[in-house]
């Protein structure tokens, strides 16, 4: 796979040669993040995130894992465990600040990824496949953060999962059976709590095993650019390692700063107070709302008030996973040949209409129910669902797109005012 | 095929939204949300200037032990401090005999067994013992208060928005005061119900707690401090901030650090950036 030019894995040392022919693990990892997988030499700094979201996945995955040595799953002591792990375990406060800030590290640096990916169209042929895995390793993603969310066992915690497991009886006939069977009782409680904690600390490990996949389609055609343009020659691209791992580099630092400001100067600035009051059946919060993250999807699940032949809570659930399933139909919803956005006027025009629109989705689903934001979402509910299977397909088949560069070499060195092609982006 | 259906999908979705939103808007106009008394009489918290605000924030020693004595004279007859141990106070700058001498006269002592007939009973308090409940149970601390249960206030500078401002506010010297008579004559249903004390800075504007500091000089401070109502607000308030994050200092202290140094990296990983893609135009 890669491209003919591709540099090929020689391993100087013994050492290495006698495990190159064993087991060619070094080899994997030079075609793969090294000097054998040439990239586009344009991509800019949103080309970062994906490297950024893989450590914040590592991130996450070491703090849990040392966390769950001092977390108890069970309803009875889950809350005290956390406030232990806060007062008496040695540097305690840090891993648990660092996993909880974390998640929403994680979530920043993939609807990032995500804004990239719609922006650059770099969704469509010949990458769809690496699309279609990035949205499973998405919902996979909200599937663990959720879960996480239920383990420390306060109030939004416990209303959380009562909401959200909640979904399950709105399916007709047998969707209170299913909701009982899937929380083992009632009501959550401790049998909940397990399976939750089980399958937190295993869905992880199964994101790390989609991402592989994500990153083993991305090799086949190689990395998009911005300007979409597929790399023509040797001149276009440069090898990832040292070119992109230095600029990860200094990506990774941006991102560690941002982590570190919430994780040691705001670190609850993203949860929710009530979460510090342990679960209470007995008692609902005035407002229960999930994490930030979830916002947009919960304004959407929010919208639906009226019934119309389903109940509205079935449509709400309904749409709410549809605004989610129906990016998996995107790579053919959208059929221009043109991928980035910036030789795309419509197109682009209706990108930044949508990123404003799940930005106001986002302010409503974490705002009391009032009027005023169960109406701005539903009008922004209906911009959504309009936007990705109605606005976008008709663009598509009727925008004139602007000219594009004959190359990516082109286009860079028309930026830099020269136009004579150069025989190779390595002088 | 696939823009077929979803075109369909699409006029689905946002004709069941054109209904609900004619639902919305027709019951906005024919019933316009009235306003209620908690939005137009709440009031958001004062500042109370913590030494532990901002992001260099640490604690003032002496108000953390000032204000655990006003937890310890005023609030705990009622309020737990279950999270807390009395080891703890060692960061309030208690040497270890002081530490073991207010676990020893502390008034309410630990449940035990008496070790001769295993009977149930108390025994007096030692440094690793968390502060115990001043009620054996939630029946026993809703029947001494009226039905209303005190909360646990370990945790209560975290559990409330902008806790440690809230604290301070909701027992400072102007929070409770007489319903305002702008408030009866726009809702007179929204009387204070008798057993409880309208108080602006409570999320529904009555609170159950009576008046917890009624005069200046309630509280004989060790170091001399004239103990004014708005000092002994501030001072238990800043001491609750330290039993909610008794570890504000170190994360304080190593979020400098860690900025420190992955400021250096940033610095390094720009210099190498640079020095890489010096020939490459890009």
């Amino acid at each position: 796979m890669s491209f003919p030019w591709a540099k090929h894995y020689q391993p100087k040392q013994p050492v290495m040669r006698w495990l190159d022919e064993k087991l060619p693990l070094p080899r994997l990892v030079y075609n793969a993040v090294g000097a054998g997988y040439p990239v586009p030499r344009n991509l800019n700094y949103f080309w970062n995130f994906g490297v950024l979201a893989g450590a914040a996945l590592a991130i996450q995955i070491i703090t849990g894992v040392v966390l769950a040595m001092h977390y108890a799953a069970n309803a009875g002591v889950a809350f005290d465990s956390v406030e232990s792990i806060m007062r008496d375990v040695n540097s305690g406060w840090f891993l648990r600040y660092a996993h909880a800030n974390g998640a929403s590290m994680f979530f920043i640096v993939v609807y990032t990824h995500i804004f990239r990916g719609l922006y650059y169209g770099s969704y469509k042929a010949p990458r769809e496949m690496v699309w279609l895995l990035g949205v499973v390793i998405f919902l996979l993603m909200m599937a663990t953060a959720f879960m996480g969310y239920v383990l420390p066992w306060g109030q939004m915690s416990f209303w959380g999962a009562q909401v959200i497991t909640g979904f399950f009886s709105a399916i007709p006939v047998v969707g209170d059976t299913i909701r009982i069977w899937l929380l083992g009782g009632f009501a959550p409680d401790n049998a909940a709590l397990n399976r939750f904690f089980s399958l937190h600390y295993l869905l992880p490990f199964v994101i790390a095993g989609v991402i592989i996949l994500h990153i083993w389609a991305l090799h086949i055609p190689g990395s998009n650019n911005p300007t979409g343009v597929d790399v023509k020659g040797e001149q276009d691209t440069v090898p990832f390692h040292p070119y992109y791992t230095a600029k990860d580099a200094v990506g990774l630092g941006v991102f560690l700063l941002v982590f570190a400001g919430l994780l040691f100067f705001f670190p609850n600035y993203l949860g929710h107070p009530d979460n510090y009051i342990p679960a209470n059946p007995l008692s609902t919060p005035a407002h229960i709302v999930p994490e930030w993250y979830f916002w947009p999807f919960y304004a959407i699940l929010r919208a639906f008030t009226a019934d119309f032949i389903l109940p509205a809570k079935l449509w709400g659930v309904l749409a709410m996973f549809g605004s989610i399933l129906l990016l998996f139909f995107l790579p053919w919803l959208d059929s221009s040949p043109v991928r980035s956005n910036n030789f795309r006027p419509k197109a682009r025009v209706a990108f930044w209409v949508l990123v404003v629109d799940v930005l106001l989705l986002g302010w409503c689903g974490g705002s009391p129910a009032t009027p005023f934001f169960i109406i701005l979402s539903q009008i922004t509910a209906a911009y959504y669902f309009l936007h990705f299977l109605v606005i976008l397909p008709w663009i598509a088949r009727t925008e004139r797109p602007a000219p594009l560069p004959h190359s990516i070499t082109e286009a860079v060195l028309s930026k830099h005012g020269g136009t004579a092609p150069t025989k190779s982006a390595l002088a | 095929m696939v823009r077929g259906i979803a075109f369909l999908v699409g006029a689905a979705f946002t004709f069941v939204l054109a209904i609900a939103l004619w639902g919305s808007v027709s019951g906005l106009i024919s019933e316009p949300p009235a306003p209620t008394a908690e939005e137009e009489f709440h009031l958001h918290p004062k500042p109370a200037h913590l030494a532990s605000d901002g992001i260099f924030g640490r604690f003032d020693r002496r108000q953390l032990q000032r204000g655990f004595q006003v937890y310890k004279e005023v609030c705990a007859a009622c309020h737990s401090l279950r999270l807390v141990a009395f080891r703890d106070l060692k960061d309030l700058g208690y040497n270890d005999p002081e530490l073991k001498a207010i676990a020893n006269q502390w008034v309410i002592e630990q449940p035990s067994i008496n070790p001769e007939t295993g009977e149930a009973t108390t025994r007096k308090n030692v440094p690793a013992d968390r502060f115990p409940s001043p009620f054996a149970n939630e029946v026993a601390a809703r029947a001494a208060n009226n039905n209303a249960l005190p909360p646990d206030l370990s945790l209560m500078a975290k559990a409330r928005h902008d806790g440690g401002n809230y604290i301070y506010s909701l027992i400072g010297p102007d929070a409770y005061r007489p319903q305002p008579a702008e408030l009866l004559r726009k809702f007179p249903d929204a009387k204070t119900p008798t057993g409880l004390h309208y108080n602006p800075y409570f999320a529904n504007l009555n609170i159950a707690m009576p008046p917890p500091l009624t005069q200046d000089g309630q509280v004989q401070y060790a170091d001399g401090t004239l103990a004014s109502r708005d000092q002994m607000a501030k001072d238990v308030a800043a001491f609750l901030t330290w039993t909610a994050e008794p570890k504000l200092e170190s994360r304080h202290a190593a979020g400098i650090g860690a900025f420190v140094f992955i400021l250096i990296f940033c610095f390094l990983a720009w210099g190498a950036y640079q020095n890489v893609w010096r020939d490459v135009k890009h």
